[in-house]
């Protein structure tokens, strides 16, 4: 009796593992929650904003009261990691600190919590698939295999050239469009940033999208579906054909 | 925890004892989860729909009786119309303004359970254990975080109440891993009893539990990060209490974690707290272990002596062995806090401690010999000397007791040359005032300016420091310092490094008078360390002038202070320890050490004979004689005087070691040996003979003010200050006595946490 209930137990148990082999590896859009010492990323390595950037980072202070300095710290990590090349080493963020005046663990803890800020290297163009629940549904799965396959990378893992990462990222809102990626480029500065949708994307339309990328061209961003436009539906118009009528109002002449 | 094991016991016996048949009657399934197919919270119908279980009651109970408040708790209102009514559990109770309803509940006397809230830090409010309803809310809040308004009607006991906690309690026990059988906390563990009180029988989560790595937070606390229930009062606590920003809530959702992100040891002297704060085993001891469990130990509330500060502390041995030291609660002294050194310096206890008397013999080793012997050398060598060169030097460690025996006995053979060892040779022991902290060590909340002169309190005494950054958080108190180059864990200004800053502030030339003379309880802390220096009464004076001018000194505030650095100074000075003589030591032929270490013996002729009375084989050791053993002061009942000018006494809690005494029993025995009869036998005998010298000595747990100021009646000094600068009092904050010198931990600490 016990041996018998116990097996079957044991099964249970077996059969809940087998269903979701996926449960112990979790997947965060940046490594870890706590800093190794590397040769490119360690606090001994000097980091400061450039002459351009220090403009900036006076501009943006301003929008703060003077004793609230620390309100600043997401906008001036923002731009500490658009001058190095998209990820912020120890030493960007103990700059950060010095520049809002409070203890550097206060910018890790905003560091570490925003997943946009990478505290590891990506590549130039740092792509990010959307793996939300719609996008997933639309296949975002195949969308991040055939851009591995293409790179030939790990997810969070750079390219030999140093120009592509590929990372996961939660929904972004342009769930009418389904699937999508993200492509963070770099490649320009902090000048030159830009964030762009791609939309409506296919495992063969990103592919292309990283080659034109590679060639140094500027995809059109927003939906890859020719048949639409921006987020109408496919094909044009199938309702609100025909004008608006106006609500019906009582006869204002006849008062 | 106890009712929990015999539950479960019983059910199995009861399981065996019977058929198989019974097994699958439901009773039996609900009891025991392994033999459920699958497993499920039993939920009553009131549980699901609260509404109707509350509309089925009777429309008006009547109010239960009155409950004591929890812990003792007690309220202060100040003006009866900032008074609010609250309702617990229909019991009326009057709060004030701006008190939260889990204060509020307290005072009626209803425990809400709690993990992240902790009265002495800022509110989180993010556990949501503490969730209690409130009539007219549409879903149960979190008690810690949430204003009392009047007329609230508050219920700790109702179904939804209870169903809240069991869900907030399932959810922190899903990544909480059940490994309390190897964990230190077991026993004494806020989840553990929490979760025996409010949380299910059973949770239903089936998935991996998390698991984070470990952080190395230096030589005194162990993290176990699994067991991290993310409450973060450590993270608190380091920033709001210890001033140093070291910890962080680092990452996000499931995955985050508390850590210091780049690799980093916390460095702070009070960082042993976050042990006791801790609500689950993450941060728990790294010298205690795995050593003991903490129902196996045994309790004696007693005193620190490490600093002059007198931290209330509870020693827990087990057997003839301290296991560690825990703060004990005294809001006038230590709050709830106490020092790394005072925590750890515990098995500096357990070695190179001294268990036999001993004498040199003529190889210049020593020997073991009985206390008969023993005393009669000494008595013997006290003897063949003249009176004036006699000397008596008390140790840093010293009880009241001893000090004034040692007194009694020298000055029965004739010599008036006995001092405490950090007095100086010139003290100043007429006017109480001279030596104590007056504005006491809560009265410094109430300052709003700092001027320390010649004081480091990071290191020399970390519970005034954490006032004084307690103080300065909430206050925005500005802090001036003169001395030389020190750490702070609070913005300071660093005024000069000499007497010669001092001379410039009494004479209005400085930029920081300004901040003096407008301050309305400006406090001056000045550290003992400068008792060593020439031109002491000079520096006085000026101090003196100072706070005359920034009227320190009135009737109702007194903000002119000494910051003590040793346990045994202000009973030495109440009990007159004054060398008759300043250079009593150049001419001395019989000195006598009562656990005197840093004594400069150098000065000592070579052919003195030197007795060396303490518990530790110390640096007194190597020049002396005869050795004779005593205890230490988790071994005997002895009366200690802080820096505020409290008295306060240990207790013994272990047995002494081999065959040493308590000290004023040895001096006393010597008295008799040497012929010279002390007239008292006991230590009441003892404390009969301080209570005509000292009376403030014999009244325990009372501190007494000193009754005039030091501005008073004193003579003109016609020394000058010297242009030397303020000096370092303490040098290694680990390492500033016999104990601490022996102990391992401590050696650890000062390797790896002080900056080289």
């Amino acid at each position: 009796m016990f041996a018998r209930l116990a097996s079957k137990r044991l099964l249970e148990i077996r059969q809940i593992f087998n269903q979701s082999p996926s449960q112990s590896s979790r997947s965060l859009s940046t490594a870890l929650n706590y800093h190794l010492n590397s040769p490119d990323n360690n606090p001994d390595i000097p980091w400061d904003f450039n002459a351009k950037n220090k403009e900036k980072v006076r501009e943006i202070l301003s929008h703060y009261p003077s004793n609230y300095k620390q309100s600043a710290v997401i906008p001036l990590l923002d731009l500490a990691q658009q001058q190095h090349g998209g990820w912020l080493t120890v030493s960007a963020m103990n700059a950060v600190a010095k520049v809002i005046e409070v203890a550097p663990i206060r910018v890790y803890e905003v560091a570490t919590f925003y997943s946009m800020f990478n505290r590891a290297k990506v590549g130039t163009y740092h792509l990010l698939v959307c793996g939300t629940s719609p996008c997933m549904i639309r296949g975002s799965r195949e969308i991040e295999d055939a851009l591995l396959k293409h790179l030939g990378v790990q997810r969070n893992e750079v390219t030999k050239d140093g120009l592509f990462s590929v990372g996961e990222m939660e929904c972004m809102g342009c769930c009418v469009n389904a699937p999508m990626i993200t492509v963070a480029d770099y490649s320009n500065g902090s000048e030159g940033y830009t964030y762009n949708y791609y939309e409506d994307v296919t495992p063969k339309r990103v592919v292309e999208i990283v080659e034109m990328l590679r060639r140094g061209e500027k995809p059109p961003k927003g939906t890859q579906n020719p048949n639409r436009i921006m987020s109408g539906p496919e094909g044009g118009n199938t309702t609100l054909l025909s004008n608006p009528t106006p609500p019906p109002c009582r006869d204002l002449d006849a008062c | 925890m106890g009712l929990g094991l015999l539950a479960l016991r019983a059910s199995r016996t009861s399981l065996l004892g019977r058929s198989s048949s019974a097994i699958s009657r439901p009773g039996f399934e609900s009891g025991n989860p392994n033999f459920n197919l699958v497993r499920w919270i039993i939920s009553t119908p009131e549980l699901q729909k609260p509404e109707a279980a509350t509309a089925s009651e009777p429309a008006a109970p009547p109010p239960p009786p009155p409950r004591t408040p929890v812990g003792g708790a007690r309220v202060h209102i100040e003006k009866p119309e900032d008074a609010i009514e609250v309702f617990v559990d229909g019991y009326p109770v009057k709060v004030p303004k701006g008190m939260t309803v889990l204060q509020a509940c307290e005072l009626a006397g209803v425990d809400i359970p709690r993990f992240c809230y902790h009265n002495r830090l800022s509110i989180a409010g993010n556990c949501r254990m503490c969730l209690v309803e409130v009539e007219k809310s549409p879903k149960p809040v979190a008690s810690c975080a949430m204003p009392a308004l009047p007329g609230m009607k508050i219920k700790t006991d109702t179904p939804i109440a209870k169903k809240a906690r069991e869900g907030v309690m399932e959810f922190l026990l899903m990544n909480h891993p059940l490994d309390c059988p190897i964990c230190d906390q077991g026993g004494e563990c806020d989840l553990q009893d929490q979760s025996m009180a409010f949380g299910s029988d059973r949770g239903r989560f089936t998935e991996m539990k998390r698991s984070v790595v470990d952080k190395n937070l230096g030589p005194l606390v162990k993290t176990v990060m699994t067991r991290c229930i993310q409450c973060t009062r450590c993270v608190r606590f380091a920033t709001e209490v210890a001033g140093v920003e070291d910890l962080g809530m680092l990452g996000r959702g499931s995955g985050e974690e508390i850590g210091t992100y780049v690799e980093k040891l916390m460095s702070s002297e009070l960082s042993g707290n976050v042990i006791d704060i801790c609500p689950v085993g993450a941060l728990t001891s790294k010298p205690f272990a795995f050593k003991a469990r903490n129902w196996e130990l045994k309790g004696t509330e007693s005193i620190d002596v490490t600093d002059a500060v007198g931290s209330n502390i509870r020693i827990d041995s087990r057997g003839p062995e301290v296991m560690r030291i825990t703060p004990r609660l005294n809001e006038d002294i230590n709050e709830e806090w106490i020092s790394d050194k005072t925590r750890f310096c515990y098995d500096g206890l357990k070695r190179q401690r001294l268990n036999d008397p001993m004498i040199r013999g003529p190889d210049g080793r020593f020997k073991s010999v009985s206390w008969r012997d023993a005393l009669a050398v000494v008595a013997e060598a006290a003897h063949q000397v003249t009176p004036e060169e006699i000397v008596g030097i008390a140790g840093k460690l010293s009880d009241a007791e001893s000090m004034m025996v040692l007194k009694d006995l020298l000055n029965k053979m004739g010599s008036n040359n006995v001092w405490c060892e950090g007095n100086g040779m010139n003290p100043q022991a007429d006017l109480r005032s001279g030596y104590l902290m007056n504005s006491s060590i809560s009265g410094l909340e109430k300052a709003d300016v700092f001027l320390l002169v010649g004081t480091q309190p990071r290191v020399e005494a970390p519970m005034v420091n954490a006032r004084i950054c307690k103080t300065i958080r909430a206050t925005k108190a500005k802090v001036g310092y003169i001395g030389p180059p020190a750490e702070f864990n609070y913005d300071h200004q660093h005024l000069g490094s000499g007497p010669q800053t001092l001379q410039e502030i009494a004479e209005g030339r400085h930029p920081f008078c300004s901040a003096l003379l407008s301050a309305k309880n400006p406090a001056i802390i000045v550290g003992a360390g400068l008792f060593e220096r020439k031109d002491k009464d000079a520096i006085f004076s000026t101090i003196e002038s100072i706070a005359k001018q920034a009227k320190a000194v009135r009737s109702d505030w007194n903000g002119l202070n000494v910051l003590l650095l040793n346990a045994a100074q202000a009973a030495a000075l109440d009990l007159g320890l004054v060398p008759e003589s300043e250079n009593a030591l150049e001419t001395a032929k019989f000195v006598y050490l009562m656990g005197a270490d840093d004594v400069d013996l150098e000065k000592l002729p070579s052919d003195a004979f030197v007795v060396y009375q303490g518990h530790h084989g110390d640096k007194g050791v190597y020049r002396s004689n005869v050795i004779l053993p005593s205890s230490a002061f988790s071994e005997k009942e002895g009366t200690y005087e802080n820096t505020e000018g409290c008295t306060q006494q240990t207790l013994p809690a272990v047995p002494t070691v081999g065959d040493a005494r308590d000290d004023w029993k040895i001096l006393r025995a010597l008295s008799e040996v040497s012929g010279l009869r002390l007239n008292y036998t006991t230590l009441g005998g003892v404390r009969t003979r301080i209570s005509t010298v000292a009376p403030n000595l014999v009244h325990m747990d009372e501190r007494e003010p000193a009754s005039f100021s030091a501005t008073l009646a004193k003579p003109e000094t016609q020394q000058k200050m010297s242009k030397e600068d303020f000096g370092v009092a303490v040098e290694n904050f680990y390492m500033t006595d016999a104990i601490t010198r022996a102990s391992k931990i401590m050696a650890q600490c000062s390797a790896s946490l002080l900056k080289k």
